[in-house]
């Protein structure tokens, strides 16, 4: 699937407009002299890009741009400047890898570092074509970095051995490059460091050749490459915003409203500022900020803080009432077409047997560990952030707005983020701009750190959109499947913001991408979405529409098959014509989980009841299937096993690779299991983990065994893509161990509870 | 009064309101930001410190109730329990966003302590109450395994 193009979304809107328009060439051209004693590459090549966009299935000419993605020092480091924020999912070590295999680098010589925010020239690709977007997400990091970084690494490697050559006075032709030596036959060597100010003043050559995927040494292979930033991590000392001291920096906590669309109608203060240590209550947009010395000291002023709020614009409703108006409105008067090929609704008619499916979805929160945090600083004419962005552009631009400055004027310093999934993308920049909004409401007179506490998160909006599927399909006498309607319901990700740009035909796509008749085969097919239109907040978590679309197509399939009487396996394969990657996985993930082999499926001798169950599904550009071995005692499921295969093209770093499909099972077994935001008259029933329960580890599956499909083509999405397929894997698990069939989530096991005999 | 208490084997005082959780103590006035802040509940482990060796969550432990103790942070771990620890974390890359886990190492490190073989199950007690969100659950426990192994039986 083609990824719509953000940045053409994007050029009406005027925050980015401006920031486009004032990044001119000359301020790449910075970038190339600031390596000092070293070599920083500036590369201009717009064959990469050209490349990187063909890879992403993107029309569109590249302009010429350059990219400083490379630095040497003379202590022979090599520091791999990455344009995507480090969030767990590995780009500080995968991006690294890229540029060390094609400058032939040692791995104990690499380094990696944030990028500024910048465009064009840190611009994702993914996002479209003209690099004028910073951003991660879609997984899409070492896709849309994959050529760029092989040719930055592969320009410096050819300047490194210009610069022996040059130094030796011999044919650069007779220098070879191995673990970071650069060697001659006549037994001279050099380090990088020795040759990097060398080489840093040669002209950039015109083409350089890239290796042979033959020749890899490092990228794709079994030999772990270490990640780089596993010390720092496991030593406390790796800086996250929160972490962040500044002399003089107060922090700030928001009381923000009770009900989302509600507004400030008055502010009693007195209290607050009683507390000793709270210096400053300001009104901001989002509320009213309580400033102090200490975190404890703007909590505790915050508890003493009292606001009268308008709610007469708040949303009152509550999820029960949401879900009863989806089912109402699906399929109805203002539902837009999806998918339409063939006459579903005749073929439903004449089909021998139909079966009926209703989902529900919630809301979830994406709770990552390191709750939002931020700290700004203001200062004449300037303004400088710090924090685990995840739309660095985008945040720039807001932070630009909020601060009455322009985009050039921001300094954005993008740190490691505790967990992400999506929440620090959004196209507000909402902790952001709070923490410029109180660093100006005080005055610039102290830089600001915003931290939001768990039940500010937790309660906070920009959730997973609640969703709801209705499924009616249709199988012939012989049980093929024959026809699928399908009616989707929730709020727009896109609609109203200024992504709107990217939907087609009225319709956003991650409101249903992964849709069973996009990757099925299905003669009949009739789907629509309806927008709903709900005054909650919502955002894109951890593989987006694919939450909701993967567990409907994978749990409606396996039933289909089981109406049919078909193998779970040999009944997906039938519909996978069409997908020979999704089928290879498929049948993979099937022989190395002994699907052939009998499994002791339903109840146990000590009452407990087994199943097995197996789901494949294809997102950001890969697939993944899992098998997944339970067990239900007394309500309770628990996941013995996983067997998991992944197509995602050049596994470029395979220990990172499986890390991501662990991480996305766990973190799919969280929404299967517990994960559910509700709320009642329109206030969030959760404040923190209590209540909103997430996966620990004696809940992780013992067993997780990751089979990765060898591939030669490019690398594509791995942080978002071992997420959807679980939980209909363990749904359908379940339906064997107990004939349960799970229609919500997370899922109600009461009936296997009364199943205990 | 200014409590005082031995964070890292260095005496401290500190002239703050003794209801501040030690959390806040630690980071916001000593300046050890490697404890983190998670939940403030004690329900994620983020912020596990080991007083008098105990792992404590220091979230809504009051720095009162450190008075006279000696406190282990992260940034002070030592011995060989915690080395190992330290050691089989890197060795096996458990770290991904990496926020939980110095939360995760004071746990696993005063089991470790405790218990040089522990199985599963003491590693599922012991572990429970410290969230990951992105699930490196299955790399604790082998890293924690690891980690015993690494170390001579005690008899």
């Amino acid at each position: 699937m083609h990824l719509p193009n953000i940045e053409d979304s994007l050029a009406a809107w005027p925050p980015l407009a401006r920031l486009v328009r004032n990044v001119s060439r000359r301020d790449f051209l910075k970038f190339t002299t600031i390596a000092g004693s070293g070599l920083t590459l500036g590369v201009a090549v717009p064959a990469v890009a050209k490349n990187g966009l063909t890879v992403l299935g993107v029309e569109g000419t590249p302009g010429d741009y350059s990219t400083p993605f490379v630095r040497i020092d003379p202590d022979n480091t090599v520091t791999v400047i990455c344009k995507h924020v480090e969030a767990g999912q590995g780009v500080w070590t995968g991006l690294p890898a890229v540029v060390a295999e094609e400058l032939d680098a040692s791995w104990s010589q690499m380094r990696a570092e944030s990028s500024p925010a910048q465009v064009p020239t840190y611009g994702n690709f993914a996002f479209g074509p003209k690099g004028n977007v910073q951003g991660t997400g879609g997984s899409t990091s070492m896709a849309n970095s994959w050529d760029q970084l092989r040719h930055a690494g592969a320009y410096a490697r050819a300047m490194l051995v210009q610069a022996a050559a040059n130094r030796w006075k011999v044919p650069a032709s007779e220098i070879t490059v191995s673990e970071g030596v650069v060697s001659h036959s006549s037994g001279k060597k050099a380090t990088f460091g020795e040759l990097a100010a060398a080489a840093g003043k040669l002209p950039i050559p015109k083409d350089v050749k890239l290796k042979d995927p033959s020749q890899f040494k490092l990228i794709g292979s079994e030999k772990r490459l270490p990640r780089l930033d596993s010390r720092s991590k496991s030593t406390g000392t790796q800086t996250f915003a929160i972490d962040v001291m500044l002399p003089d920096m107060m922090t700030a906590m928001v009381l923000r409203p009770p009900r989302f669309g509600a507004k400030v109608q008055s502010i009693d203060s007195a209290a607050a500022k009683a507390v000793p240590g709270v210096v400053d209550v300001v009104q901001i947009p989002r509320g009213v900020a309580v400033v102090a010395r200490d975190t404890w000291s703007a909590k505790k002023g915050r508890e003493a803080l009292k606001v009268t709020w308008d709610e007469s614009g708040a949303e009152k409703r509550g999820t029960d009432a949401l879900f009863k108006e989806y089912r109402q409105m699906s399929g109805g008067a203002s539902a837009v077409k999806v998918d339409d090929k063939g006459d579903a609704a005749g073929a439903l008619k004449t089909a021998a047997k139909v079966l009926d499916f209703e989902f529900e979805f919630p809301y979830l929160a994406h709770a990552p560990m390191e709750p939002l945090t931020a700290v700004a600083k203001l200062s004449p004419g300037k303004c400088e952030i710090w924090a685990g962005c995840q739309f660095q552009t985008i945040d720039q631009a807001n932070a630009a707005q909020a601060a009455g400055l322009r985009p050039d004027q921001v300094t954005i310093n993008t740190l490691a983020a505790g967990g992400t999934f999506g929440r620090r993308a959004n196209v507000e920049s909402d902790y952001i701009v709070e923490a410029v909004t109180i660093a100006k409401a005080t005055g610039g007179n102290y830089p600001v750190r915003l931290i939001w506490t768990r039940e500010d998160d937790i309660t906070g909006g920009r959730y997973r959109p609640a969703t709801y599927h209705h499924v009616q399909a249709g199988l012939s006498q012989d049980g093929k499947l024959v026809a699928v309607k399908q009616d989707v319901v929730n709020q727009s990700i896109m609609a109203g913001t200024p992504f709107a740009g990217m939907m087609k035909d009225g319709v956003d796509p991650t409101s249903v991408e992964g849709g069973t008749t996009e990757q099925y085969e299905v003669p009949h097919a009739h789907v629509t979405w309806t927008q709903a239109k709900v005054g909650v907040p919502i955002l894109w978590w951890r593989s987006v529409g694919h939450t909701h679309t993967a567990f409907v197509k994978e749990v409606v399939v396996d039933e289909l098959a089981a109406a049919a009487g078909k193998d779970p396996v040999a009944y997906r394969l039938s519909l996978l014509e069409k997908h020979p990657r999704s089928a290879a996985v498929l049948k993979l993930a099937a022989e190395k989980a002994g699907w052939d082999k009998p499994f002791p499926t339903g109840k146990a001798a000590n009452g407990s009841f087994r199943g097995r169950g197996i789901a494949v599904h294809e997102s950001f550009g890969s697939v993944v299937a899992h098998v997944a071995e339970i067990t239900v005692t007394d309500g309770t499921v628990k996941v013995d096993r996983v067997v998991t295969a992944v197509d995602c093209g050049i596994a470029v770093t395979p220990d990172v690779v499986r890390a991501q499909m662990q991480s996305g099972i766990g973190y799919g077994l969280s929404a299967a299991l517990y994960g559910k935001i509700s709320l009642t008259d329109g206030r969030v029933d959760q404040s923190n983990f209590h209540q909103y329960r997430v996966l620990r580890i004696n809940e992780m599956p013992r067993v997780i065994e990751i089979y990765i499909v060898p591939s030669t083509n490019a690398p594509s999405g791995v942080g978002e893509p071992g997420t959807p397929p679980i939980a209909p894997a363990v749904a359908n698990a379940v339906r064997a161990a107990t004939g349960i069939h799970l229609r919500k989530l997370p899922f109600d096991l009461a009936a296997a509870k009364a199943m205990k005999t | 009064m200014a409590i005082k208490l031995t964070v890292n084997n260095q005496p401290q005082e500190l002239d703050v309101d003794p209801e501040m959780p030690l959390l806040w103590a630690l980071r916001d006035h000593l300046k050890l930001t490697g404890t983190k802040f998670g939940c403030g509940m004690a329900l994620c482990g983020a912020c596990t410190v080991h007083i008098d060796g105990q792992p404590t969550r220091s979230c809504v432990t009051p720095v009162s109730a450190a008075a006279g103790k000696t406190v282990t942070t992260i940034e002070g771990l030592s011995g060989p329990a915690g080395k190992a620890i330290q050691d089989a974390w890197v060795g096996i890359d458990v770290p991904q966003c990496g926020y939980c886990q110095s939360g995760q190492i004071m746990s696993a490190s005063a089991l470790l302590a405790a218990n040089g073989r522990p199985t599963d199950a003491d590693i599922d007690a012991a572990m429970s109450g410290n969230i990951c969100r992105c699930a490196t659950y299955v790399r604790i426990r082998a890293a924690i395994h690891k980690a015993a192994e690494s170390l001579p039986a005690k008899s």
